[in-house]
């Protein structure tokens, strides 16, 4: 009964969330974003006390049953765990918890967290890998499908599914994600719950906190016959039938042991304080081996003009734009400033996910890698478009109104002189000043030549939207382009 | 999958035409092609025999009052996609061609321009499988480019044309475009370089038939060229007409002239007329919803482009009518509104002057989407923002307000809609207003303020705030 309602849950938090993720329309997160709040490493990083106090209060009562229902990334290995236990029954067996191991990467994921290498300490938050691993796999998958819809939706005039263009936001952490769902799904596959229990630091602390929770596994040694079926069936192999304890620290309260004993002898019930006993062995640990690999495996990651014309009809060959090397990232409006931004980001990819734009993608450059930038090559950060703000769970971008959007300076265009079309090839343009949406660029005419307009920029009066160096007619290298602000001044 | 569908069913339309050639020549469906058309349900029965012909008084040809209009060929990938940068799908071509000419059709017309330059050798592949003496060949000197202005360029550009056609004689050759540009342009393409002379001793020697030229545009040009009619000995003058272009082509453009007194005024001089944009580009093949039931209501089994066929050939010194068909279904539905043509009444003719009125009441942008803009040199797809703006006035889908109650489903339409038939990166947005198009348009758009206009329209749908 338990188990039943522990699956029931876990599925629920693992489809919705998925399918926040998969969703490029924003209209699900209106629904399921409180999910992602519940996300651990995204609410301290934002300090979101009541999210914070949720999972404490459930653990410190029922133990990590965050890490079997609410986390994704928890619930996606237990469905791998499933399907491998169908072909290899009773495949576990316990094996002693690696202290060192589990306390030295927290220690090394918070000291990065402190001196602000987010990008790297972010590689194996569970919740952000889960999500990066949805929106770099199989949100492209999903949107194909969607594109198939939208074909046959406009064969039969249906406007009930648009198409959404795919492309790689960027290949570092594209390869991120195909490591990160591979070695999930390896390590499940192979050993259960693993992951959690050696390298995932929020699985650490809670771990640590669940020692002293109410609820927790026990045996009854009186009635255990020590027939380990239990003990085969842990994914978390923490069960010990030798010394009939269960290490709560990696328990993670899935509750299948229970429906295993024939004997009746292993039950979810309140702490009493006699044992404590620690067990003592020397088993070569496989999941050591295992893990040492992931690490080693992301260690290795993280280091990671007009034709003459004679003839009618007919295309212009267009160019793909190319992203302009910016001195400061620019980050989305709500973002406040590129330190207290870079701080809170978990890099879960749900804004990402949800930009309809196609203006965010993951930053691949190593402090701030998988961290949301913007760029403008394939649309511009719309007036009336909010997204970001509305989904993220770490707070990192803030909710903004649209009013509150029109006057917050996320960055500022750049003119780049050699690149303009009036002063290239004397044409007359304006595209960017016909497309500033707050009024920022005006044409004047060139100094030295008066009968060439080019655009001169207000900078107090530049949001950093983007929409001129999208619409700038000059390819693969806009001639203005947008420099992020460090901090986002308001008008 | 739409295409594919297209395409199968050109294909079977193109079997059963085969097929019932053949049994026709047995005798048991004498003088009648029957068509399966699978994608209307309807069969059509396009009598063989019943073609209008019109005789040219000078040669005494008998001229089709169908002429088929090379300009919108179909293409391998796309059947549609008349801008596509994709080959001529020539097998479909040809089968069009014999189609026609099967059904008593026997005037081509093309230009070194149309279809990227490659519409002429099309039609010389296609029409070079018959006798000499089977079909009219109609084409144009289209040295719009300055660089063509010379003598040289010129006459090598109509050399060509003899070359890619696969003909030694041209029978109607057209000065391309005559108008535009104004007498200035008019003279620095064809007076100061010598070529109309040149042209006129060719048609002396008899390899071209009949010369006359198409007029877009300015009025001055026009008279000026029919005045002096005694000099230059117009065998012919292609106008723009139809039943909305009639009284109201002025109307809608000011840089236009009506049909009427064009028409008139070559009637008076005794040239006879070809006919273009008899049904603008499509737009008067899809007339606003409660337009369309004015005609419905009259003649229910008529398509409604066959309105404008019948009463362009109702007029008595129209030569031949050239409609672009790009697809078997247009062609078959031209044929059958002429094969016989039935003469519109008094009736109906004050019928299609009501039509006409209501016609010009919708804000439509007069494009006929003839891709002589194209291609745009910063990539924008012009007849294809066009066509899809027209086709939201047409259905009703243009919201006035956020108000509206069908604001929602008209934004959805318009910008899902947009994204569908031309990319994002070629949408209006991209527009930087360089003006390059704008000469070339022969309908005299003031391309770049529609474009604006059209942009204006997408960021109040997309804020919200119309």
């Amino acid at each position: 009964m338990l188990k039943k309602i522990r699956t029931i849950l876990g599925t629920i938090f693992l489809v919705c969330i998925t399918a926040m993720f998969l969703d490029f329309t924003g209209t699900l997160h209106m629904w399921l974003s409180w999910m992602a709040d519940l996300q651990f490493l995204p609410a301290v990083l934002g300090l979101n006390i009541v999210a914070i106090l949720i999972v404490l209060a459930l653990t410190l009562l029922f133990g990590r049953i965050y890490c079997s229902v609410i986390c994704p990334a928890g619930t996606y290995q237990d469905a791998v765990s499933h399907i491998a236990a169908k072909f290899k029954k009773n495949r576990f067996s316990f094996s002693k918890e690696n202290k060192i191991l589990r306390f030295s990467v927290l220690g090394v994921f918070v000291i990065l967290l402190l001196v602000g290498l987010n990008g790297i300490a972010i590689l194996i938050a569970p919740y952000s890998a889960y999500g990066r691993m949805v929106q770099n796999l199989w949100q492209p998958i999903y949107i194909g499908v969607n594109n198939l819809l939208a074909k046959a939706a406009e064969h039969y005039d249906s406007y009930a599914f648009y198409e959404k263009e795919v492309w790689i936001k960027a290949m570092p952490v594209f390869i991120v994600a195909i490591i990160t769902f591979i070695t999930f799904t390896v390590l499940a596959w192979r050993g259960g719950r693993t992951w959690c229990n050696n390298i995932c630091p929020v699985g650490t602390v809670l771990g640590y906190l669940s020692k002293f929770s109410l609820f927790q596994i026990r045996i009854d040694a009186d009635k255990c016959v020590n027939c380990r079926l239990c003990e085969k069936n842990c994914k978390s192999s923490c069960i010990d039938i030798d010394t009939h304890t269960v290490d709560s620290s990696r328990c993670v309260s899935c509750m299948n042991c229970l429906g295993k004993c024939k004997k009746d002898a292993i039950h979810y019930a309140r702490a009493s304080k006699s044992k404590s006993a620690h067990a003592k062995e020397d088993k070569p640990n496989a999941s050591l081996r295992a893990m040492l690999t992931t690490t080693a495996t992301l260690a290795a990651t993280s280091v990671l003009h007009a034709q003459d014309k004679t003839t009618d009809g007919g295309l212009a060959v267009i160019e793909d734009k190319k992203i302009p090397e910016r001195e400061t990232p620019v980050k989305p409006a709500g973002s406040m400033s590129l330190s207290s931004f870079s701080s809170k980001c978990t890099g879960c990819q749900l804004c990402v996910a949800a930009c309809p734009n196609g203006v965010l993608r993951p930053s691949t450059d190593l402090a701030t890698f998988m961290q949301p930038e913007m760029g403008f090559e394939h649309g511009y950060c719309r007036p009336e478009c909010t997204k970001c703000g509305e989904v993220c769970p770490a707070g990192a971008i803030k909710p903004i109104t649209r009013e509150q959007k029109t006057s917050i300076r996320a960055g500022h265009a750049v003119w780049v002189k050699d690149n303009c079309l009036p002063q290239k090839d004397g044409v007359s343009c304006g595209n960017c000043a016909e497309h500033c949406p707050s009024g920022a660029i005006t044409m004047v005419p060139l100094p030295d030549n008066p009968k060439v307009k080019i655009p001169s920029i207000d900078t107090e009066r530049c949001l950093g939207c983007g929409a001129c160096e999208h619409l700038c007619p000059v390819r693969p290298f806009s001639a203005i382009y947008v420099e992020g602000n460090l901090v986002h001044g308001d008008m | 999958m739409d295409n594919i569908n297209r395409r199968d069913f050109l294909k079977v339309a193109g079997t059963a035409a085969a097929v019932t050639a053949v049994s026709a020549s047995c005798g048991d469906a004498v003088n009648t092609g029957k068509i399966a058309d699978t994608t209307t349900s309807v069969s059509k029965n396009i009598p063989t025999d019943k073609m209008t012909y019109r005789t040219n008084p000078k040669t005494g040809d008998k001229v089709s009052i169908l002429g088929y209009g090379m300009m919108r060929l179909p293409t391998i990938s796309n059947q549609s996609a008349r801008e596509s940068g994709d080959e001529i799908d020539q097998e479909t071509v040809n089968k069009l061609v014999d189609y026609a000419i099967e059904h008593g059709l026997n005037l081509f017309d093309t230009s070194p321009a149309y279809c990227r330059g490659l519409s002429e050798t099309a039609t010389g592949i296609a029409l070079s499988r018959y006798p000499r003496d089977k079909y009219f060949i109609s084409t144009k000197l289209s040295n719009f480019s300055p660089q063509q202005w010379t003598r040289e360029e010129s006459i090598a550009l109509y050399k060509k044309s003899l070359k890619d056609l696969q003909v030694d004689y041209i029978d109607y050759l057209h000065l391309h475009g005559v108008g535009m540009g104004g007498m200035k342009q008019f003279s620095q393409r064809y007076l100061d370089n010598g070529v109309l002379d040149y042209l006129m001793q060719e048609r002396e020697a008899g390899r071209i038939k009949n010369l006359g030229f198409s007029f877009h545009g300015e009025q001055e040009v026009f008279e000026t060229l029919v005045d002096n009619h005694d000099k230059y000995h117009w065998d012919f003058v292609m106008i723009q007409m139809n039943y909305v272009d009639w009284k109201y082509a002025h109307q809608l453009n000011p840089a236009n002239v009506d049909a009427e007194h064009l028409y008139n005024r070559l009637t008076e001089k005794g040239i006879p007329v070809f006919v273009m944009e008899p049904i603008l580009g499509g737009r008067l093949a899809k007339l606003p919803s409660h337009v369309q039931e004015m005609l419905r209501e009259r003649r229910p089994e008529s398509s409604i482009a066959s309105w404008s066929f019948r009463w362009i050939a109702t007029h008595p010194n129209i030569l031949t009518i050239l409609s672009g068909m790009t697809y078997m279904e247009h062609l078959q539905d031209n044929l059958s509104s002429l094969c016989p043509l039935e003469p519109c009444t008094e009736e109906e003719n004050t019928l299609l002057q009501r039509v006409a009125d209501e016609f010009v009441k919708f804000p439509l942008i007069p494009c006929t989407a003839c891709q002589y803009c194209m291609p745009c040199p910063y990539g924008i797809d012009i007849p294809g923002s066009f066509t899809h703006y027209n086709k939201c006035v047409n259905e009703g889908h243009i919201a006035v307000s956020t108000q509206d109650e069908n604001f929602k489903e008209a934004r959805r339409r318009f910008l899902i809609g947009y994204d569908r038939v031309v990319e994002p990166k070629r949408q209006a947005a991209h527009c930087i207003g360089c003006g390059t198009c704008v000469s070339h348009c022969p309908q005299n758009i003031r391309i770049p303020q529609k474009l604006r206009d059209i942009n204006d329209y997408m960021e109040k749908l997309k804020q919200e705030t119309l």
